[in-house]
């Protein structure tokens, strides 16, 4: 088919063929084509079948609202086919079919629509058994009413996010968003417009006469520098304190405006009449945005139905682009079209006072009947009446009302600082619009303190005519859709309200209605007057269901964004690697799990164990939490945080801390040493030392101590040099630290030098072995790691892992919180009641502990061995009389031992050693063992004291 | 995004924030009986209206109260915990 001549198709670039396929069939468009309308131009009018009827359907608005545009891509389901682009090579097909477009093996369900009342899927689907739904109904419908299909293969693609602010953001960048926007940049404020469309301009890109006004707003725009203009960005919601997310393709802005002018314009409606669902049926502005943008001719011969002056212009520029008018049907009561009825009728229009009453044709309009009259037509073109776009305002706060006279739906919004102009304000003559627009501007600089101009207010002369409100009566024969996304009719809404559904949201429930793609873009004013009409109340009075963001379908990806994956890595990370270390994340962290080849692990990792038990080993615990407690108070701070007490520990000693929340369940463990009267360096675990450092100040945000806590967890590092030989190793480095054994005993705490470096040296350890912890200044550890590995040379000295300091913990059965203790762990559970004072008048948990121990001890944590073939997992149950008591909470092979070994809460009337526990493996193979106590080596703890 | 006023540093976008729940009172666990203090850890007010409660800026670890009305999420101020000591 030929397209209309320049200046015709502002959009396209002719120049420029792109081949394309529809239902694998060749289509050719040009560049700037959407795909509805390079299909228009080839004479392909239906997109798609409908949802529930299978109906044919195709283009109504070419504005992206409903469904009935929805096509498949080859990696993106439910595309908008009158927004998106076509391309070269593009393979698009329809969706919903079953055969294919022209041929739907389901057309007949439209024959059935008698069968399928509304509220049908609840009441039908129900039996015969109970599972019926989930197993029979729902995969059938799911066949029979999908959509789009998901590539799962679809190729990866990158997508962003950004932060923008700015003084005020204009949504919308029609006539009133030039206006207010050009306003506001001239009145010295940082101005964001956002136009969904790839355009500028709005209506006036298609408008009848608008050309020059158009022209001088996008020059004025255009040379403000203070402007910023975003086309093809959809501006998705409104959120508090004016924070919007703006979405330009796979780009996501969040912004931050001080200002909004919401200049979101209106949304054409559609009129109510049988077969109103017709390809070929379509609203004046898409008949006017096919010709305009895309040079397509909407049809040869058309019946239009106007109640407004846009809709005589549209049926100007109808028969100025060669289209025939058939007959013009003006439903208003003594139906005046003014100056402009009597350019029609000047050029032989026939005007009749009417409306369509209900339209015929297989796949296509071919006849429309007006006023008892069919009309023979191949276009039947609506212009009835707007609803404003609603959505954002009402994301806003604004309350949405009806005003009888004018038959629209007005908008009062919010006390903030936002503003409407324009068609969303309820105005239509150019004159009012501008004027709404500049005062909207105005009004946003005066709060911004900016100096402005008085606006004075422009009287409408078109908000009268722009809207009539249609009689809804429902056909007897039905097909009159009010929804066309859900398929739903007159009569669907009636029954909802018969059926006792009066409330919209009721109705909007029962009968899915603006539930669909369109979100009731096209249905919310015909099914508030419906409604309304039912039940005999005021439009104003049903009003619409609540608007939420988004505004329009957002993918995945715009909202996940780009990955920035976080890790933190130890000052000694380089060092790890080059040492061949298999590092492994353990929250944020990357931490050694050991060194060498991954396919000799498990030989490596008995390795380091033995090395720890036999000779010496070392490992990088700079991921320890650490905290500094200071101030006078700082003995006082600790004694309230911790589970012991803190105030007499001497200088230069180290004390266990356990930590309990008020509920008296573990939540932390660690040391602390007293490094001054007034100073405590704390040790938290890895994973839990922000939620330490955070509840250390939240306490004290309220006890008020003199105490100041810093956590100095990425300033320092440290590593721990364990095991019968370590002593040594410490000896031989340069130091004014006395490491003898008569000079530094077990849970010691000195500060100095070693090997130059400032260290704290603690006698701390977590293997049970002869153990010295040396924390220094991060921007050290190397020095001293090199210093220490070199004094290690001669004595074996071998980094190990974290798998072997899991097992070497394991074997002197020392916990760790979270995988041994859960959300109810009290320190009884564990057999910690020695770290628990009696003396102290008060700790955090202390009041719970006491609760708990007069309810008496429901389970206990144990240690167990196994030598059997058959071995529990972690979380495998502990049963007493076959019914669960506790479960494993770790279990490992011991090198040391020769035997898996484990941890385990049992029923608390078991935990006497001795008492044999039984336990369910994963393969359902019960074992039985002993009770032990925890430490399953050296229980006596002699070897760390050595 | 709502944006609340940290008195140390100012406006922020509110997912800077922990919120620690409202403000109440610590009783003495010498002199309350199990009831109460199991009915202190575990029930909340739920109050609607005007609500002091805690807030942490989580970048900097900072705690502070703010006057907030829960039924229209205004905000009324936020003020350093040392006013709630001047007060006693």
């Amino acid at each position: 088919m030929t397209r209309l001549p320049a200046p015709y198709g502002s959009r396209i670039n002719r120049a420029k063929p792109v081949r394309f396929s529809f239902e694998n069939k060749p289509f050719e468009g040009f560049e700037g084509d959407v795909i509805a309308s390079a299909l228009a131009a080839g004479g392909q009018w239906m997109l798609s079948r409908s949802f529930k009827y299978h109906r044919p359907r195709g283009l109504m608005s070419m504005a992206g609202a409903e469904a009935d545009t929805l096509v498949q891509l080859p990696s993106d389901p439910n595309a908008q086919a009158d927004l998106t682009p076509v391309t070269e090579g593009l393979k698009v097909t329809a969706q919903n079919v079953n055969g294919s477009l022209e041929n739907d093996r389901d057309a007949f369900m439209d024959k059935l629509g008698r069968f399928m009342p509304v509220g049908f899927y609840y009441r039908t689907f129900m039996g015969p058994a109970r599972s019926s739904w989930l197993k029979l109904w729902e995969p059938l419908i799911r066949k029979k009413a999908g959509l789009g299909v998901i590539d799962l293969k679809a190729p990866h693609q990158d997508y962003e996010k950004a932060n923008l602010y700015c003084d005020v953001l204009v949504v919308g960048g029609g006539h009133a968003g030039l206006a207010a926007a050009i306003e506001a940049a001239q009145g010295g404020a940082d101005v964001i417009l956002a136009e969904m469309e790839p355009e500028l301009g709005g209506a006036l890109t298609y408008r009848r006469g608008s050309d020059a006004m158009l022209h001088d707003l996008l020059y004025q725009a255009r040379k403000l520098p203070n402007l910023r203009l975003m086309t093809g960005t959809t501006v998705n919601g409104w959120f508090e304190d004016n924070w919007l997310p703006l979405i330009q393709g796979r780009k996501l802005f969040k912004t931050r405006a001080q200002e909004v002018i919401l200049a979101t314009g209106c949304i054409e409606q559609p009129a109510i009449f049988r077969n109103n669902d017709l390809p070929g049926v379509m609203l004046g502005s898409a008949a006017q945005r096919l010709m305009r943008h895309y040079a397509v001719k909407p049809g040869s011969r058309a019946a239009m139905m106007a109640a407004n002056p846009d809709g005589y212009r549209v049926a100007l520029d109808l028969l100025e682009a060669g289209v025939e008018i058939a007959l013009l049907a003006d439903p208003r009561p003594g139906g005046s079209g003014g100056g402009l009825a009597d350019d029609l009728r000047a050029k032989g229009v026939r005007i009749v006072q009417g409306q369509f009453e209900e339209a015929r044709g297989k796949s296509h309009v071919s006849e429309v009947k007006i006023a008892g009259e069919w009309v023979p037509c191949d276009l039947a073109v609506v212009s009835v009446g707007y609803a404003p776009m609603w959505q954002l305002p009402c994301h806003a706060g604004a309350k949405l009302g009806y005003d009888e006279d004018t038959a629209q739906f007005s908008l009062t919004l919010p006390d903030a600082p936002i503003g409407a102009a324009g068609g969303v304000a309820g105005l239509f003559g150019a004159e009012a619009v501008a004027a709404s627009a500049q005062s909207a501007a105005q009004t946003a600089l005066a709060r911004l303190g900016k100096d402005t101009r008085d606006i004075a207010p422009v009287p409408d002369s078109e908000a009268s005519l722009a809207n009539f409100e249609l009689p809804v009566n429902a056909n007897p024969k039905g097909k009159d859709f009010i929804d066309r996304d859900e398929d739903l009719q007159v009569k669907d809404l009636q029954n909802a309200v018969k059926e006792g559904y009066s409330e919209l949201e009721l109705v909007k429930r029962f009968s899915t209605v603006g539930m669909g793609p369109s979100q009731g873009r096209h249905s919310a004013l015909a099914t508030a007057r419906t409604v309304a009409k039912a039940t005999s109340r005021k439009v104003a009075e049903v009003g619409v269901t609540t608007a939420r963001p988004p505004f329009a379908p957002e993918t995945l990806g715009v909202l996940s964004g780009h990955h920035h994956p976080a890790e933190r890595r130890s000052a000694l990370h380089q060092e790890h690697i080059r040492l061949g270390a298999d590092m492994r994340p353990v929250g944020a962290w990357r931490r050694p799990y050991f060194y060498g080849p991954k396919t000799d692990a498990k030989r490596l990792i008995e390795e380091e164990v033995h090395a720890v038990r036999n000779g010496v080993g070392v490992l990088d615990v700079s991921t320890l939490g650490g905290l500094e407690v200071r101030g006078p108070d700082a003995g006082e701070f600790l004694n309230r945080i911790y589970t012991m007490a803190y105030k007499k520990q001497p200088v230069g000693r180290c004390r266990y801390c356990l930590m309990t929340n008020e509920m008296g369940t573990v939540i932390d463990d660690g040391v602390a040493y007293r490094l001054a009267e007034d100073l405590y360096y704390v040790t938290a675990t890895t994973g839990a030392v922000a939620r330490v450092y955070s509840d250390m100040l939240f306490w004290n945000a309220q006890w008020r101590l003199d105490v100041d806590v810093l956590n100095v967890t990425a300033a320092f590092s440290g590593f721990n040099i364990t095991g019968p030989k370590a002593r040594a190793i410490v000896e031989a480095l340069e130091s004014d630290i006395d490491f003898s054994r008569d000079g530094f005993a077990y849970l010691d705490g000195r500060e100095g030098t070693v090997a130059g470096v400032p260290v704290r040296a603690m006698r701390i350890g977590f293997t049970g072995e002869l153990s010295y912890e040396l924390h220094c200044p991060s921007t050290y550890a190397k020095t001293l790691w090199d210093a220490v590995m070199q004094a290690g040379v001669t004595h074996g000295l071998r980094p190990y892992g974290l798998e072997a300091s899991r097992i070497l913990r394991l074997e002197k059965g020392h916990i760790l919180i979270g995988q041994d203790t859960d959300a109810l762990t009290s320190p009884d559970e564990l057999g910690f009641g020695w770290a628990v004072s009696k003396t102290k008048p008060f700790f955090v948990g202390k009041r719970a502990i006491e609760m708990r121990r007069n309810k008496g001890l429901p389970r206990k944590l144990v240690g167990l061995t196994f030598d059997g073939p058959d071995v529990p997992g972690e979380s495998c149950l502990v049963l007493k009389d076959d019914i669960p008591v506790g479960h494993v909470t770790s279990v490992l092979w011991s090198p040391t031992l020769n035997t898996h070994i484990a941890l385990a809460y049992v029923h608390g009337d078991d935990a006497a050693e001795g008492t044999p526990v039984t336990v369910k493996c994963r393969n359902g193979a019960r074992v039985t063992a002993p009770v032990r106590g925890h430490a399953f080596f050296d229980p006596d703890n002699k070897r760390q004291e050595l | 995004m709502k944006i609340l006023t940290c008195p140390m540093n100012g406006p922020r976008n509110i997912n800077e924030f922990q919120s620690f729940g409202p403000l109440k009172a610590n009783p003495d666990p010498e002199t309350t009986s199990d009831q109460d203090w199991a009915r202190h850890l575990f029930r909340a007010d739920n109050t609607r209206g005007v609500i002091v409660e805690w807030w942490r800026h989580v970048p900097s670890n900072y705690f502070f109260l703010a006057e907030r009305n829960a039924t229209t999420n205004e905000v009324i101020r936020t003020f350093d915990p040392s006013e709630l000591e001047a007060a006693q």
